[in-house]
């Protein structure tokens, strides 16, 4: 895969809440293949800036293009994985149902979802290894289940791009484990930028890290070490040296 | 119950009072589970008790206050959802203000309103046996608009109810969407307004689905479980309340209530037995 086209570019970006400035003059760029983490510790502004790649916010200063076009144009590319904790577990709806959302927008507009879909539907589920939870009922999967038809109902969509929002919360160490190896297997085809607040843990895996606490600590182009880390979490952090590739 | 069967075959009103009742548990178990997920019944209680301003309005002028009750579930279905929207920090506080100020008007109107004063306490607690003819013809006509409309529309309900930002991801009309559920949601009331009255319609909006929802695997499945409770409460609502006369509207709702509470303590009972499996 090329590394020279841009997916991303974030440029000098600026955001608030209420006028509490929770980002202040980030830039980066994420290019075509990266797999790169966005870490910081929580409160930090990961999920704010995940949010306004997707174009759901928008930024009081500075420019986002997202595969050259605006976020709300963009977004057609890329496959988005929220929180499922944000989520009704309580809710009746099935595995099934819930990856065939991700199919809305090229389904019609009224009437049932179309043969394509549902081979589509099918399609994801077993790229995300869960075509056997396919009729059970979202709210009484474990967390990393959930995690992975998320997944999938992101994947429907043949995305260009994935973008993560702390994939392994409540999740424990191996199936943690688990669901970075099928993200490093899905690299090989889209880009990936996952927001996580475990720095240890992704560094094996990404291949650039983007370090958030309001501005942007460490540049991804830059050599990581242990000092910038620190500095973006204000604080002596444990840092596994021997998973640092970059 | 031979009484009951007796009066049911030689009399038109309770012919009309179990098509109505039926028609009521169609509209209220795939509306009512809409309005258990999506977790909006103090919007629906809103949009009920704002009705009164428009069936008071209609019953002064000399109109229909079935035709006002449509109109004005409607419009506050339409403000209502707009406020829910668009000042979500005061959510709760102006749909209280609306729903008092909706009934207050109505009391107004009928108070007003040259005549004996009857209708009142029937629009407040229903009276499903006085329901006339023409009348449900177009409680059926609403019944079939709200049927034709959810499966329309039922994958994109489905979407936004789950999971709204996502769908807005998708390119779906969060808002429109959410406004024709509202108002659909509106014609339901009107016709369970019928069968309970105002002030009882959010139990039958949501007993029977919330019972529902402890056996449903799928929110079709709630639905049409919804709709057969509902169908089983209203008609053994009219079958125990007719001998001893009680009102019709309240033994519904308390049976609706009970049937709640059981399926409560079953459930906890089973989960605790079984562990938490499901």
């Amino acid at each position: 895969m090329s590394q020279n086209k841009e997916v991303i570019k974030v440029e000098h970006v600026d955001f608030d809440y209420d006028g509490h400035l929770v980002l202040e003059d980030i830039t980066l760029t994420v290019q075509e293949g990266d797999f790169m983490g966005v870490v910081g510790p929580n409160g930090s502004g990961k999920t704010t800036l995940l949010k306004i790649i997707l174009g759901l916010i928008h930024p009081l200063k500075g420019k986002v293009q997202v595969f050259g076009r605006t976020p709300e144009r963009g977004r057609h590319f890329i496959g988005y994985v929220p929180q499922h904790a944000e989520l009704d577990a309580s809710f009746p709806i099935s595995v099934m149902d819930v990856v065939l959302i991700g199919r809305l927008g090229q389904a019609p507009m009224i009437g049932r979802y179309r043969k394509a879909d549902r081979q589509a539907a099918e399609e994801a589920m077993q790229e995300a290894e869960i075509s056997d939870l396919r009729s059970r009922r979202f709210g009484t999967l474990s967390g990393g289940q959930k995690q992975r038809v998320l997944m999938a109902r992101a994947l429907v969509g043949r995305p260009e791009l994935l973008l993560l929002d702390e994939p392994t919360a409540s999740i424990d160490g191996r199936v943690e484990q688990d669901i970075y190896h099928l993200l490093k297997k899905l690299n090989e085809k889209v880009t990936i930028v996952l927001v996580s607040h475990d720095v240890g843990f992704i560094s094996a895996y990404v291949n650039k890290v983007a370090c958030v606490n309001r501005r942007l600590v460490c540049n991804p182009a830059d050599h990581m070490t242990g000092d910038t880390i620190e500095a973006c979490y204000s604080g002596p952090i444990h840092m596994l040296k021997h998973t640092c590739e970059l | 119950m031979f009484e009951f069967l007796n009066v049911l075959i030689n009399h038109g009103f309770m012919q009309n009072a179990i098509i109505i009742g039926l028609l009521a548990s169609v509209a209220c178990g795939v509306m009512g589970s809409y309005v258990v997920v999506r977790r909006i019944v103090f919007i629906s209680g809103g949009i009920s008790h704002t009705v009164l301003g428009g069936m008071g309005i209609a019953y002064y002028y000399g109109y229909n206050p079935l035709h006002g009750a449509v109109i004005s579930a409607l419009i506050a279905a339409l403000v209502i959802g707009f406020v829910s929207l668009r000042y979500n920090q005061y959510e709760d506080t102006l749909i209280g203000a609306l729903w008092a100020v909706g009934m207050a008007v109505g009391i107004l109107f009928i108070y007003k309103t040259p005549g004996y004063n009857v209708d009142l306490m029937s629009y407040l607690f229903g009276n499903i046996l006085m329901v006339e003819k023409e009348s449900v013809r177009l409680l059926a006509y609403l019944d079939g608009l709200i049927i034709l409309s959810v499966l329309l529309f039922y994958k994109r309900f489905l979407a936004v109810c789950f999971d709204e930002e996502y769908s807005k991801l998708q390119g779906v009309g969060v808002v429109s969407t959410y406004l024709l559920l509202l108002c659909l949601i509106a014609l339901t009331v009107v016709i369970l307004i019928q069968v309970v009255g105002i002030i009882l319609v959010i139990a039958l909006l949501t007993l029977p689905a919330a019972t529902a929802r402890y056996y449903a695997r799928s929110l079709v499945q709630m639905m049409i479980i919804a709709s057969i409770l509902g169908a089983l409460f209203t008609t053994s609502g009219l079958i125990v309340s007719y001998q001893p006369n009680l009102p019709a509207g309240a033994t519904i709702v308390v049976i609706a209530g009970l049937a709640y509470l059981i399926a409560t303590v079953l459930k906890g009972l089973a989960a605790r037995f079984h562990g938490r499996r499901d």
